[in-house]
């Protein structure tokens, strides 16, 4: 079983962080270099968007992928990846709230109570807040493990809210290739995890049952 | 944005400030030129080299009409043909300048059927000779939320259903488009019912605004931008312009309009550009003009009609917050 040592651990962590940074650079560089297209606008909030959700896919496979390959050096990359979808979330809300209705709070409000697709996105990006926010190992500690953990889960709704609001979005064009996707993928990582929870209870059942009485 | 109006509400700009077609073509010839000199001049020069030779298709001579111009900067010519909402070809904007490569516009017909007392089916050819071709300057403003400023080649469609003399009966013209999987690799998918249907009530297709379009740019239409013969009615959102068309029919009923179909709640059958009446997931109160509007900047308004307030009294009497 592949196990890096620390050194090695080390590269990886920085290799992982610098490809992550990639779609924003690029972003950058295609700003400078008038390559954004005819809808500079779209283009910075749809490819945000899009990786807001990879990220938060990626997040949510570490698990799994542990679980099947016995890599358990991955979870130690989890934190950055989720702080990534963040990132690429806060990007995205910030292009809306600029670019759409330029810094005038009252009106975004309205633009989030009055639509659905925006209400459910909005609510998905306040949700990960507390969980970057609680990111830290002092937080962790402060927290306590089983409560961070408990409180770490919203990670679940929030990227079904993801979907939701991808869906919602691609909905009036009747264009649902792309959101059929993220969200199988999705309900394939989650289901995975109610799969081995399940089993895991099983476990714990027999050896109850196996216990002299 | 500066437009001028009349007492009749019809944007009429001073004679003075309309661009010479003389002038139009040599700035053209003068942008190849550069762009021939400064081959080695890296991006700048692919930039113009682009510009000037994209529009490779062949030139349709039309006459400027004064009547029918907006103040407002035409779009790039770039911009114009690789930004477009044509779902035969793909849902993606960019899928239509990358796939329209197989539609054959040549030969082509147009059968024109129904409550009529002479139909007829006219090829491309009889099209551009029914009457004298026009250049004009419209806006046009797209359902989700941007606009661009074109000038299409065509005439009055109003010129067309003189042609066939409708009968009695006809109240509505349907305008059907290609729907051919062979050639439009987005017909395949089933995101609209096909064929994409379009439908004007006869008042509205008579208003000397609605244009049977055959060119842009001085050119024949691009295939992206639905050649070889679409509609444009610059007061309406883009989707009311009907691309590709291969039949049009006068009819009783209202026609079953693609997008209505598909989402009657988002779309409806008259589509007037109406900054009041939002869509369920955005405002239609302002807009973004495409290349002119940088991102940092407030969108600009949207106007009632789209700023053809002539059109108004096709709708007097008519709740168009209902009749959306």
């Amino acid at each position: 079983m592949f196990s890096p040592s620390p050194k090695q651990f080390a590269l990886i962590k920085s290799l992982l962080f610098a490809a992550a940074l990639l779609p924003f650079a690029r972003l950058v560089l295609f700003a400078f270099t008038d390559r954004l297209g005819a809808n500079p606008v779209e283009f910075i909030t749809r490819n945000t968007g899009d990786w807001t959700l990879y990220f938060l896919c990626i997040t949510l496979a570490i698990t799994p992928l542990r679980r099947i390959s016995n890599w358990n050096w991955l979870i130690k990359l989890r934190r950055m990846l989720g702080l990534f979808a963040f990132f690429y979330a806060t990007l995205h809300f910030t292009a809306f709230f600029w670019f759409d209705h330029f810094f005038d709070i009252d009106e975004m409000i309205r633009d989030v109570v009055k639509r659905p697709f925006i209400t459910v996105g909005f609510t998905a990006f306040l949700l990960l807040i507390p969980l970057a926010a609680t990111s830290t190992n002092a937080m962790i500690r402060r927290l306590g493990g089983k409560r961070w953990q408990w409180l770490h889960r919203l990670i679940y709704l929030i990227a079904s809210l993801g979907i939701l609001h991808f869906w919602w979005m691609k909905a009036g064009k009747h264009d649902f290739a792309q959101p059929i996707l993220f969200g199988m993928i999705v309900a394939v990582l989650l289901l995975a995890r109610l799969y081995w929870s399940a089993i895991q209870q099983r476990v714990q059942n027999q050896k109850r049952q196996a216990r002299p009485t | 944005m500066l437009i001028k109006r009349n007492p009749n509400g019809i944007d009429l700009p001073f004679s003075s400030e309309i661009t010479p077609r003389e002038i139009f073509e040599s700035r053209r010839s003068f942008l190849k030129q550069l762009a021939v000199g400064s081959v080695a001049g890296g991006a700048l020069a692919e930039m113009l080299i682009h510009e000037a030779f994209a529009q490779g298709n062949q030139k349709l001579v039309a006459k400027p009409n004064p009547s029918f111009v907006v103040m407002d900067k035409p779009t790039s010519y770039k911009d114009a043909t690789t930004y477009n909402n044509f779902y035969e070809f793909g849902t993606d904007k960019s899928d239509p300048a990358k796939y329209v490569g197989t539609l054959k516009t040549r030969p082509w017909t147009v059968a024109i059927e129904g409550e009529v007392k002479k139909p007829i089916t006219l090829d491309i050819d009889d099209l551009l000779k029914l009457a004298p071709l026009e250049e004009r300057i419209y806006r046009h403003r797209c359902v989700e939320g941007w606009s661009m400023v074109i000038p299409w080649i065509g005439y009055s469609f109003s010129n067309l259903i003189r042609k066939v003399e409708p009968n009695g009966n006809a109240k509505f013209v349907e305008f059907i488009s290609l729907a051919d999987k062979q050639q439009m690799p987005g017909v395949r998918s089933s995101v609209l019912a096909w064929p994409y249907v379009e439908g004007l009530r006869m008042d509205e297709a008579n208003h000397p605004l609605a244009l049977l379009t055959l060119g842009m740019y001085g050119e024949v239409l691009p295939n992206q931008n639905g050649a070889p013969v679409r509609m444009v009615l610059p007061w309406k959102y883009g989707f009311k312009s009907a691309k590709s068309i291969v039949k049009i029919r006068f009819v009783k009923e209202q026609p079953r309009t693609a997008w209505n179909l598909a989402a009657a709640q988002e779309y409806g059958f008259y589509a007037n550009v109406n900054p009041e009446v939002d869509h369920p997931r955005w405002s239609q109160a302002t807009e973004r003009r495409i290349g002119e509007d940088s991102f940092f900047a407030r969108k600009r308004k949207t106007l009632m009609f789209n700023g053809y307030g002539e059109v108004a009294s096709l709708y007097s009497g008519m709740d168009l917050k209902k009749l959306y």
